[in-house]
């Protein structure tokens, strides 16, 4: 008899097999080749692309960029989501309105929403420098700058997913248990304490879930920098997955960039699993504490 | 005390929705007005500051003499996604269930593996795969075409299907799936004709990241297509890096983005339920 067990699972896990194992061995294959514009093919060098990465101070400058844009991006999205998830969760006037308007970033498209950021951070017709000046403050070179686009690329980041956080941190509070709050409303605990000893700890397993999953998405920004810096001025906006995408798809170092990628893709795991398990180990902590 | 708390958290919430919605504000504004009234600097309020004017709106239906074509990109768009995420959904859906209910063991590998094999793909760079999808597509000749994108797309949604619906079977009862079995249902019988009628919660919240994700994917769009078969994103950015009018840009952002800004009403209600919050552990 044929188990039903296998009508369930194997249908998906055969379709995502076929997709993916063919590009993954592919690009460990052509990382060992040296496979560019002059030479197509699969010939054999050894380990030299990946010696080559080691050297690369740009693809590792990229590194310490991202590393830097997304525990400040991730951060501000954090704090800001839990902000208003906490502003909307009690009775608020047109507490729907306000939900269904804070969650609209996150269902727009990177890069249709770049454009149009690209066009409010103009230095002269833009209303980001007019805005300013009304508040008196000078012209700032939002993308021609280093620090500029730099936080441009942030401020955009910013406002396309705090939505996210929002939402698994709404969703999280809404799902609460009551006991805690009415104990803590018999001992006659402040709001403040409220959140810091009750809210705080019990929002715990979420936030760590809602930051991992931020960090991941964060640790492929792509889309974003394509439109609105090219990774300039220079390499300042540069991110590996923009530094890889110019070296294999312009450049056409197919050999060179696979080498890149996987590098890419295993100093990635290693640090989001570390990054994991050090948020575990804080919230288990703190529960034995 | 309790007032100032009131005052701080109105403002915070009134900037902050600002802030939100300002984008779309201004690409509102600027798709109604023509070289005029851009190059005169930041213009905010129609016939207050500025005169409106439709070329904007017109010149992307005013077919292709004025090399702007946002029907076919919109419609592209669509079915990829819409049988993208239907397929993932359907496989993902499966996959989760059968992971849920029944043990299975090849080797070392568990449950936990296959479970998480699928998540995994997520923290996969697209830039990662790029160039062997390239090749593979070229190999089978479904470059350029809505048959490639569609492969690709599942790579992209079945995660997340299987991800959302995993969690979502674990909170359904297995009590349920033994009475149906009791009744004399087959195994699958009873998934069709107990469980998925319980499901669909989940699977709106699953169906609806999978819009989402496939809608909103520029990358392997941008990698995979050329010319036949361009999907919006693709095609703003490539009219964004010719000179195309600013005018011209908001008014194709605006449409491309107005469909899933419309999930963002369903999302809402779904999250005020509290059915999301089993999505997320």
């Amino acid at each position: 008899m044929f188990k039903a067990k296998y009508f369930f699972l194997l249908p998906a896990l055969l379709t995502l097999v076929a997709i993916i194992l063919f590009p993954l061995l592919f690009t460990v294959r052509v990382s060992f080749s040296s496979w560019d514009v002059y030479q197509a093919g699969l010939d054999y060098i050894g380990g030299k692309n990946y010696l080559r990465v080691f050297e690369d101070v740009r693809f590792w400058e990229s590194f310490a960029r991202l590393s830097l844009m997304s525990f400040i991006s991730v951060t501000l999205q954090y704090v800001l989501g839990f902000a208003l998830a906490l502003a909307v969760w009690k009775q608020v006037r047109g507490g729907r309105t306000l939900r269904v308007i804070f969650l609209i970033p996150m269902m727009t498209t990177p890069v249709v929403m770049s454009v149009i950021w690209r066009t409010i951070f103009h230095e002269s017709l833009g209303p980001a420098n007019d805005l300013l000046g009304v508040i008196g403050i000078d012209a700032v070179p939002w993308l021609s700058s280093s620090t500029g686009a730099f936080v441009s690329v942030l401020i955009v980041e910013v406002w396309q997913w705090t939505p996210f956080m929002f939402l698994l941190l709404f969703a999280g509070l809404v799902s609460l248990p009551r006991e805690p709050y009415l104990a803590a409303a018999i001992d006659g605990a402040s709001a403040w304490k409220t959140f810091w000893q009750v809210t705080f700890p019990l929002m715990g397993p979420i936030s760590i879930g809602a930051i991992i999953i931020r960090l991941i998405e964060a640790s492929k920004i792509m889309d974003t920098v394509y439109v609105l810096t090219s990774g300039g001025p220079g390499t300042a906006t540069e991110t590996p997955s923009y530094y890889i995408y110019i070296r294999g798809l312009r450049d056409f170092q197919v050999g060179y960039s696979a080498a890149l990628s996987l590098i890419y893709l295993v100093v990635m795991i290693v640090t989001l699993t570390l990054i994991a398990k050090f948020f575990t180990r804080l919230l288990n902590g703190k529960e034995v504490g | 005390m309790t007032r100032l708390y009131h005052i701080i958290k109105y403002v915070f919430l009134i900037t902050w929705s600002l802030f939100v919605v300002f984008p779309f504000l201004w690409a509102l504004s600027t798709s109604f007005k023509d070289a005029n009234a851009i190059t005169s600097g930041a213009r905010y309020l129609p016939w207050v500051e500025f005169k409106p004017s439709t070329i904007g709106w017109s010149s992307l239906f005013a077919g292709d003499s004025q090399g702007i074509n946002i029907i076919d990109p919109f419609i592209n768009s669509a079915q990829v996604t819409l049988i993208a995420a239907f397929i993932s959904l359907v496989l993902g859906t499966l996959a989760a269930y059968g992971l849920s209910r029944y043990k299975f063991r090849a080797g070392f590998v568990k449950n936990s593996d296959i479970t998480f094999f699928f998540i995994s793909q997520r923290v996969m760079p697209p830039i990662v795969l790029a160039i062997p999808f390239f090749l593979m597509l070229k190999e089978i000749n479904a470059l350029d075409s809505i048959l490639g994108l569609v492969i690709v797309y599942i790579a992209l949604l079945l995660p997340i299907a299987v991800w959302v619906m995993i969690d979502f079977f674990e909170s359904i009862p297995r009590e349920l799936d033994e009475m149906a079995m009791i009744d004399g249902c087959t195994p699958v019988g009873a998934f069709f004709r107990v469980i998925l009628p319980n499901s669909i919660a989940g699977l709106v919240v699953a169906g609806m990241f999978c819009l989402i994700f496939g809608w909103n994917d520029f990358f392997f769009a941008f990698i995979l297509t050329f010319t036949e078969t361009q999907l919006l994103p693709v095609a703003i950015v490539s009219l964004n890096s010719s000179v195309t009018p600013w005018w011209s840009l908001s008014a194709f952002a605006l449409i491309s983005v107005t469909p899933l800004a419309l999930v963002a009403i369903f999302v809402e209600r779904f999250m005020a339920r509290g059915t999301l919050a089993g999505a997320v552990r």
